[in-house]
């Protein structure tokens, strides 16, 4: 069944038991929704030098967007910020290529898991909603601005 | 003119819609069930659509040729099919826009142009409701901002009615206009409009009826209404998109400013000023969507042929019947009425923790087309703490074995995810 492609097991592992969930410390948060189809997410980064120590996030969402944001904490925490704005580009990337590609799994691991969403339009927003958040939560952290207090 | 109490031949109407029988990339039949989003289309209002390009195509209201007349009859003729189904006092009254919200936004902008006794100001109030669609809710918004005007609307209840025990406090000598929702695209409630429109009478507020909900799938009738302002759309009710309808009073009409100009609109123009055209031309700035309204025309004359009351009778019957089906499946809680007691054919619904995004998407692997997400009326998901609802929505054509689809579908979405 087509579906599967979407809904990969990975995917639904996620879904059902996220990694990395829940607001702790960061120096940066953002709060960013799809307006489409109400899916939200705040998320906090932790950098220490140049490293990203922790990525943080409460949402609520379709199994596609939270499944992404729990791969996204997977795969970026501990990570340099290099490598980090690396792995999300592979990512966008992949999000963006209407199901031509597969992915490099040394790069993105689980997150190639979504290679099968990409072919359709109406949920890529649902797989970026986390890595769109992280961009701008990591760019504010960078340029200093102060953590917001969660609601 | 209604004809009375008429049943209605579900086989024969669903063969005049050639996509109901459309076998899907994944070799399903479609199920359609997302008619509030919009209406399939007859074949009837297809071949009205080319007829009028094949054989008629012209501009309106200009030029003596053979087409342009026959372009301008079939217009106006939309324009009589509609003040007719409507009931309208006057063919005059009935306005051609692109849609509901252009409809709605004109009323507001109006409004807000207006002179006196109209002129909505910084002294003013402007009542709606909490279960409004953004269309609704957005131009009124604008026009308290633009104007200092106060926005004030009626909560909900939690069975999904609007909460009127607060009428006389909500609805005062301030409330220049009252602006509601007759049928909610969300919830499927069908609103008391005679409680709202005495209270509004009695301060002297204009009364502003969305009734795009409402044209598709009962009968419309402005007078009984006592409304001063009626909006609806057409691809809601078997047209084609790009043609709604803002029915308004004459005296307002006449009264109130233009607020597009431009041509079609004018009576007389010259480099210092104008004069305008009397209504509905005064509101229909530049050329129209002609095969829209012709469509438009089409398809009212396709429903009168059913019969708008055999219609809802038959969308009652298929509400009673999801709403008893939906009531089978674990988990699910429908988001509005649980009876179909004042209530319409759109069904919202939650299915546990499940996000309607994911139960649209494998409902659609099955072939079957409902609406997720907040339905443009984000505050009603607010009001009841979701963040979002599956809808299935229901029209003429529409079957009780397509609502044992979507039940058996909704079984296979909480194995899936289970």
């Amino acid at each position: 069944m087509k579906l599967d492609s979407m809904y990969q097991d990975i995917i639904l592992d996620h879904y059902k038991h996220p990694h990395g969930r829940g607001l702790r410390d960061g120096d940066a948060e953002v709060h960013h929704v799809n307006p489409t189809c109400g899916d939200e997410i705040t998320l906090r980064v932790k950098l220490d030098g140049n490293v990203l120590t922790d990525v943080s996030y409460e949402g609520q969402g379709c199994s596609i967007s939270q499944a992404s944001a729990s791969v996204l904490n997977d795969l970026l925490v501990g990570k340099e910020l290099g490598e980090a704005q690396q792995i999300q580009e592979a990512f966008l990337e992949l999000m963006q290529s209407k199901g031509q590609l597969e992915g490099d799994e040394e790069v993105l691991e689980d997150a190639i898991a979504f290679a099968g969403v990409s072919k359709y339009p109406a949920r890529v927003k649902c797989a970026l909603l986390s890595w769109m958040a992280w961009k701008d939560a990591t760019a504010q952290a960078l340029a200093g601005a102060p953590v917001k207090e969660s609601a | 003119m209604i004809p009375t109490s008429r049943t209605l031949d579900v086989d024969a109407i669903r063969k005049d819609f050639p996509v109901l029988g459309r076998i899907l990339p994944n070799g399903k039949p479609l199920v359609y069930l997302d008619n509030a989003a919009t209406s399939q289309k007859p074949k009837q209002v297809l071949d009205a659509l080319t007829a009028y390009y094949e054989l008629h195509n012209a501009n309106v209201h200009r030029g003596v040729h053979t087409l342009a007349e026959e372009a301008t009859a079939l217009y106006e003729g939309a324009r009589d099919a509609v003040a007719s189904f409507i009931n309208a006092p006057s063919r005059d009254e009935v306005v051609f826009t692109k849609n509901a919200s252009e409809s709605l936004n004109l009323v507001a902008n109006m409004l807000g142009w207006a002179e006196e006794p109209y002129k909505v100001d910084a002294d003013s109030e402007i009542v709606i409701t909490e279960m409004e669609h953004h269309s609704n809710i957005v131009p009124w918004q604008l026009l308290a901002q633009r104007t200092g005007a106060k926005l004030k609307w009626f909560g909900l209840t939690d069975d999904g009615r609007l909460d009127l025990s607060h009428i006389d406090e909500i609805i005062t000598e301030k409330t220049k206009v009252v602006s509601f929702v007759l049928v909610s695209n969300i919830l499927g409630t069908v609103n008391p409009v005679e409680a709202i429109v005495r209270r509004a009478q009695d301060v002297g507020a204009l009364v502003v009826i969305d009734a795009s909900q409402a044209a598709p799938h009962m009968v419309l009738d402005v007078q009984a209404l006592e409304a001063d302002f009626v909006a609806f759309t057409g691809h809601k009710m078997l047209a084609p998109t790009g043609i709604g309808v803002l029915w308004g009073r004459q005296e307002l009409l006449e009264d109130l400013p233009p607020f597009l100009g431009g041509g079609e609109m004018i009576e007389t123009v010259s480099m210092q000023s104008s004069t305008y055209a009397p209504a509905p031309h005064k509101f229909e700035a530049g050329t129209p969507p002609i095969a829209q309204a012709v469509g438009l025309g089409a398809a009212i004359e396709y429903l009168n042929g059913v019969g708008m009351d055999a219609i809802a009778a038959h969308e009652h019957r298929i509400t009673e019947y999801a709403l008893s089906r939906l009531a089978e499946v674990p988990d699910l809680r429908v988001i509005g009425p649980t009876t179909a007691e004042d209530r319409a054919a759109a069904i919202s619904f939650t299915l546990g923790d499940i996000h309607p995004h994911d139960v649209g998407q494998v409902l659609d692997e099955q072939g079957i087309a409902v609406r997720v997400g907040h339905h443009c009326a984000r505050p009603v998901c607010l009001r009841y703490g979701i963040p979002a609802t599956t809808r299935a929505s229901f029209y003429l054509y529409s079957t009780e074995a397509e609502v044992d689809a979507l039940i058996d579908g909704l079984h296979h979405v909480r194995a899936f995810f289970g």
